[in-house]
Parts: C-alpha cells; structure tokens; sequence
C-alpha cells in the first residue's frame, strides 16, 4: 500500500509539474481571472507612473488598459506590478505578468533568446545625456573622461560603451538599479552626466533638486523602439496586444477621438465601419467582442490622444511629437490597416 | 517435540521482507530514489520548459563580449571582455569587500566588546549606545545614510580638497599615487619574504627559550626591525627602485593614480560598523563567560592586568566568542550584497544584475551566483571551525 502510495504521489507531481503556459494559455488564464497583469516602470513620469491615490496613468499604462478595453470592454479591469529594469523580462517569462508595457527596447537579443515577442512600437526613442549646465558641455563628443549615472540591466549600458568605444573616448560607468537612485546620485554630484533614453531624461529632469539646472545634449546616439512585450507561447495573447496598439494608431489617422467616437459610429467611410465593428471580419478573428476597438477608443482614446495627455503637450513633459508623429505627418508611427 | 525446542533456543529466521533490517534498508532506498528521481524531474522540467519557450541556455554566453564598462575592476577589464569576465571581476570586488568588511569589523567589534565592560562610566556607556544603535537599525538604510553622508558634503573633482599635492578627495572618491615597481623591486619583495619567515622562527625560538628557561625575549620589537630594516636596505642598495603615479586633474575627473570609490567607502563603513556591533556583544558574552575566579587566581600568581587579559582570560573567552564571530562573519559577506543599492559592483550587481539581464539567462547566472556565495562561506565555516578546534580546552 505504501508503495503505492509513493508511485501516485511520485506521479502527481510530475504532472503538476509539467503543466506549462502554451496555446492561449495567457488568454485563457486572463479570461478567467477578470482583469490584465501588466508590468510597468516603479515610476515614471508620462509612461507609467502612479499618483498618491495609487492610479496609473502613462504611455506605457495607456497600453495596458487599451487592452484590457479590448478584452473586458472595461480599460479599469488592469492591476499593475512595478518592475525594475533588472526584474522585468523574469517576471514576463515566469507568467507573473501577463504583458509587459514598460519603456523596453525592441532588440534582436531580447527578441530571439528571451522567449519574448515585441508587438509593436509605442513610443520611438533615441539615447541621450543629461548634464548640469554649469558644467558648461555643449556636445556628447566633449564628454572624454567624464563619468556617467545609468540604471542597470538596460540597453543604455551597451550604447554608452559603444558610443565611447566607437569615438575612442574614456569614460567611467556608475550603475545603480533603479531610476530614482541614478537621480539622487547625480543630483548628488557622483556623475557629470546621467544618460537614458531620451523621452526618459525631460522626465527624470523634473525629479532634480533644481531642474532648471540641468540640460539635455542634443545627440541622440541610438535607437530604441519602446514597446508592449509578451512571453512566447501564446499567439493569440501577442496578436490581441499587437492590435490594440494598432487600432489605437488607426484611429488616430481617421480622426477618430474618444470625444466622437460615437458619432463615428454611423459613419459612411468603409475604413471607420470595420475599425468600430461595424462591417467586416469585427473581432472574431482575435476571439474578442464586435466593438473591441471602439471600447479602446471611447475609453482610452486614440494613439494622439493618449500622447499628448501623458507626454505631450497636455503634460509637464511637452516632447514634441517628433518621430512619434503619424506616418503621413513626418513621423514613424504606422500601423497595419484593419481590414 | 525437538523442532519446538530447537526454536525456543535459537528461532528461525524470519523472512526477508520481514526483517526489520531489510525493511528499514528498502525504505531508506526507495526515499533516496524518489527525492532523485524529484530533483531530476525539476532539472529536466525547466529545460525542457525553457526550451519550448524558445529561452536560450547553457553557459555558451559566457564566452560572448560583454559589451559594457564597470566602475571599479581589480582586474584589466573593458566591454571588449567577455561575460566570463564580469563574473571574475564582480567576485573579486565581492571578496574584496568582504575581506576589509572582516578585518574592520573585529577590530571595532573586540574594542567595542571590551570597552563596554569598561569600568569607566562614560566609556562603556558610549560603547553600549554605539552597539543598541547600530545593531537595531535595518542595514540596508544604514548603507544608503552613509553612501549620501559620505556624497553630499564633499566638493566636486574640479573643488577637490587637496592634501599635499598627493591626494585628493571629492565626490569622486580618494585618489592617491599608487606605485610603480621598477626594475630590481623584486629583491625588495624578496628581503620582505626572508625578513617574515625570519621573525616566525625568533618567536618559536623565543618561546621555546621561555618554556625552558623562564627568560623573556623581545621577540616583537625583533621582527619589527626585520621587517622593516631588511627591505628598507634592499630597497637602498637597488637604488630606489620605485616611482608613484600622481593623479592629475582633467577636464571633469582625476585620471592616473589610484582612487577608493565612495561606494566601496560607504559600503565598508556600513558592513563594518554594524556588524562590528553585534561582535561587540559576541565578545562581551565571552568575557563575561570567563569566572571571575581565573582573573583572581591570575593575580594571585602574580601576573599583571595586562598579561592575565592576554593569557588567560582571552583564551578561554575565545572558545565562546569563535563560534558567534563565524556566524557574523558569514553574515557580513552575505551582507555585501546589497551593494547592488548604491552601485558598488559587486557580483550580484554586475554578475546577476547586468549580465543577468543582458543575457536573460536567469537560471543560469543565478545558480553560479548561489554557488558562488555557498562556496565562500563554506570556506569561511571550515577555517573557524578549524581554529575553533585548536582553541578548544584541551582537558587532561
């Protein structure tokens, strides 16, 4: 008997063991527990950042509830796990999180050997330098010798060892974990210059001592397309991501607001009808609801929308659109048509 | 009849699987065999896991170019090295705080320890705030107070407080000259090797000279003298076969010479001084453990306080203190860890913290870290219960 015992636990637990997340496991698991698990920064300003009463607001988070919209029809159906940069590719790939939507570089490494799939691009971004001003630098190029605040396990480490190596210049590396504790150190004098993505530094700058003190160069030394990640395995999850950032942009190029979203919805322009489900293949294709990117749209708010409510124009930000402007307004932003 | 009485005398052996040896034998078996056969099934689960998630593994990455800098290396290092590398240098730089972190800790640590026995009021009353402060705030906020105490105030490189034209000292850390051995220096090394061996023989000569015949010999004031003056004529007779690399002031930092990052500062005054509070009470525990009786019995033969301390009441108090002191010891390595906080780069920060996230090979970069600090403080643990043993009462 009590072998037999041993051989049914033995057995029980092999197979608990085995149980892994594959085919629309991720969608199924979201289904059913209510609500989307994003990953976000631990804070910062105009991509994911929490007020005092504990509400997300951002770029990043506006990714997140886009997809919560698309899958519940309700944007609020999201709970938020602040990552580190250190912390978050572990915390997608062990299933913690069902999505990641954390100002995270698109790059071939973390595309192929992590197990992650980009679904798309929110936000295009480049790798700068901020520098007090009485430090008297006018370019990156005159920064030989200097030493340099980053926050580790980011993509920032490499350009920067890249951009010197590349110049043939010195510098000294000084690696902290979290962005708060780059700020203090630099605000502290440890650094002559913290260098980050660029839409990063005018947010990290506000959090200084003495913010006019400090000034951004004009280089941009590399690129870096931001973006919502999945973990591997689950098809249906990626693409259900991938195309509520895309109906988002769609809707920007139609015009399409959450103001007037409704009155959109009796529309002539074929494009408009399929976008809002009106006519065409709806959301069938992706297992959600006929009016999935309208519910995006009517409480999220088009890519625009969301771009100037959080870093443009409409926050303390003000970056200006730039290469995050629309394809067919001198910027980058493009998106598969819904059809 | 007689089978019956042969089976009173002698009974027959029971079978096998009724034996309460092979019995206990097969579960014992069967134990290992299942934990076994629990852990291979685990080991085979994340790789295949890892695999079908298209997450790659093995330990190739460690021969793939880093591609990134690190502040402080005690080693040649540059991103041109590869992901090896980090590990050699993050360990080094861990083992390097560790080791001063030991040493500062046991020097405040036996004076605090003693001097809150003090019969002077005021001294021991300072010792046992030191210890009830230190010992009871979290560590991790001790080490972020000192690393900005230690930033804030000083100038920056360009303001540097200069001392002598030799060091100076910013936000930047301490930079100092540091050496260039010329040729010839060798000899000046190896009149320091002669010079130490030569003092180990005195001292074991000077004892053996007091267990026979009663007379002292100064043998530390002999092995001073050695170990200085032997070098130091060597050191002549090459011609002075030394020169010092000055650091100089550049545009934004000092560059040459050699400099003590404040985080390594921050991060020793911190480990040192907090676990230096709780040897502190190690050593206290230990004194006090001693009877007053040896130190009246001590008196009584005639030594004086400082010798009976030494000779007696020391020795006997250590076979207490040791084995606290090695827990202490592993903490503050452990401890070191949470350099990660105020980037000084020590394994966890470079190895299992950039490297990690570089890679993404969690499972990989984690259990070498894991092995890595098992290994050091299995190493420490041998060595004190080595001297542990040695110190033991030896009851005759």
């Amino acid at each position: 008997m009590k072998k037999i015992h041993v051989i049914a636990s033995a057995a029980a637990l092999t197979a608990a063991l085995s149980t892994n997340a594959f085919a629309g496991a991720t969608f199924d698991s979201v289904k059913k527990k209510g609500f989307v698990q994003c990953g976000v920064s631990i804070g910062l300003p105009g991509f994911s950042n929490a007020d005092e009463k504990g509400n997300w607001s951002g770029l990043d988070v506006d990714v997140c509830r886009a997809v919560a919209a698309a899958v519940f029809g309700d944007a609020s159906k999201v709970k938020y796990t602040p990552l580190t940069a250190k912390e978050r590719f572990t915390a997608l790939q062990s299933g913690e999180i069902d999505m990641l939507s954390r100002n995270t570089t698109w790059t071939l490494t973390r595309d192929s050997s992590l197990g992650l799939n980009f679904a798309g691009v929110n936000y295009y971004d480049g790798q700068g330098f901020m520098v007090t001003k009485k430090l008297g630098v006018k370019s990156a190029l005159e920064l030989d010798g200097a030493s340099f605040c980053i926050q580790a396990g980011t993509t920032t480490e490499l350009n920067l060892a890249d951009y010197f190596r590349s110049n043939n210049m010195k510098y000294t590396p000084v690696t902290f974990d979290t962005s708060d504790e780059t700020v203090k150190a630099f605000d502290a004098g440890r650094c002559d210059a913290l260098t980050s993505d660029q839409s990063q530094l005018y947010a990290l700058r506000i959090k200084l001592g003495n913010p006019d003190g400090a000034m951004v160069l004009p280089e941009v030394i590399s690129k870096e397309p931001l973006g919502p990640v999945t973990a591997q395995g689950d098809e249906e999850w990626f693409k259900i991501v991938r195309w509520s950032l895309a109906a988002m942009v769609n809707a920007e190029e139609m015009g399409i607001t959450s103001a007037n979203v409704d009155a959109k919805m009796s529309s002539d322009d074929p494009n408009v009808r399929r976008l809002l489900g009106q006519e065409g293949i709806k959301g069938s294709g992706l297992g959600l609801s006929d009016t999935w990117a309208a519910d995006i749209v009517k409480q999220v708010g088009n890519y625009g929308e969301s771009f100037e409510r959080n870093v443009g124009q409409g926050s303390a930000l003000k970056i200006a659109r730039g290469l995050n402007a629309l394809w067919n307004k001198g910027g980058l932003q493009y998106a598969p048509p819904i059809r | 009849m007689a089978d019956e009485q042969r089976n009173i005398a002698e009974p027959a052996k029971a079978a096998l699987w009724r034996r309460p040896a092979v019995r206990s034998m097969f579960f014992q078996i069967l134990l290992v065999a299942g934990i076994g056969y629990f852990g291979y099934t685990i080991f085979q689960n994340t790789l295949s896991n890892l695999e079908q998630r298209g997450i790659s593994t093995g330990f190739g990455f460690l021969d793939q170019e880093a591609g990134f800098g690190i502040l402080m290396t005690l080693i040649p290092f540059d991103e041109t090295h590869t992901y090896g590398r980090t590990f050699l240098v993050g360990l080094l730089n861990t083992l390097l705080v560790a080791g001063l972190g030991i040493f500062f800790a046991t020097i405040i640590g036996f004076l605090m320890g003693v001097a809150r026995l003090s019969r002077n009021w005021i001294i021991s009353k300072l010792a046992t705030i030191y210890i009830e402060t230190f010992r009871n705030i979290p560590l991790l906020l001790q080490i972020l107070f000192w690393y900005f105490a230690v930033l804030r105030p000083l100038p920056g490189p360009r303001q540097s407080i200069i001392l002598n034209d030799t060091f100076f000292l910013s936000n930047r850390g301490l930079y100092m000259p540091s050496p260039i051995y010329e040729q010839g220096f060798w000899l000046v090394m190896l009149a320091l090797g002669i010079a130490i061996i030569a003092s180990i023989l005195i001292a074991r000569w000077a004892r053996k000279r007091q267990e026979d015949t009663g007379q002292q010999f100064h043998s530390g004031i002999a092995a001073i003298g050695l170990i200085v003056g032997l070098p130091a004529v060597a050191f002549l007779i090459m011609g002075m076969p030394l020169s010092w690399d000055f650091p100089v002031l550049q545009r934004f930092n000092m560059a040459g010479g050699m400099v003590i990052i404040p985080e390594l500062a921050a991060l020793l005054v911190a480990l040192s001084i907090y676990t230096g509070a709780f040897i502190a009470e190690a050593v206290r525990s230990g004194i006090l453990a001693v009877s007053h009786g040896q130190t009246e019995a001590a008196h009584a033969l005639g030594l004086r306080p400082g010798p009976t301390l030494r000779l007696v009441i020391i020795p006997q108090a250590l076979r207490v203190i040791i084995p606290q002191l090695t827990s202490q010891y592993l903490n503050l390595t452990k401890n070191s860890s949470l350099a990660t906080a105020i980037g000084y780069p020590d394994l966890v920060a470079v190895f299992a913290g950039t490297t990690l996230n570089q890679t993404g090979q969690a499972v990989e970069v984690i259990a070498m870290t894991m092995a890595v600090y098992l290994a050091i403080s299995l190493s420490i643990s041998m060595f004190m219960n080595w001297y542990n043993k040695r110190i033991q009462l030896v009851e005759r």
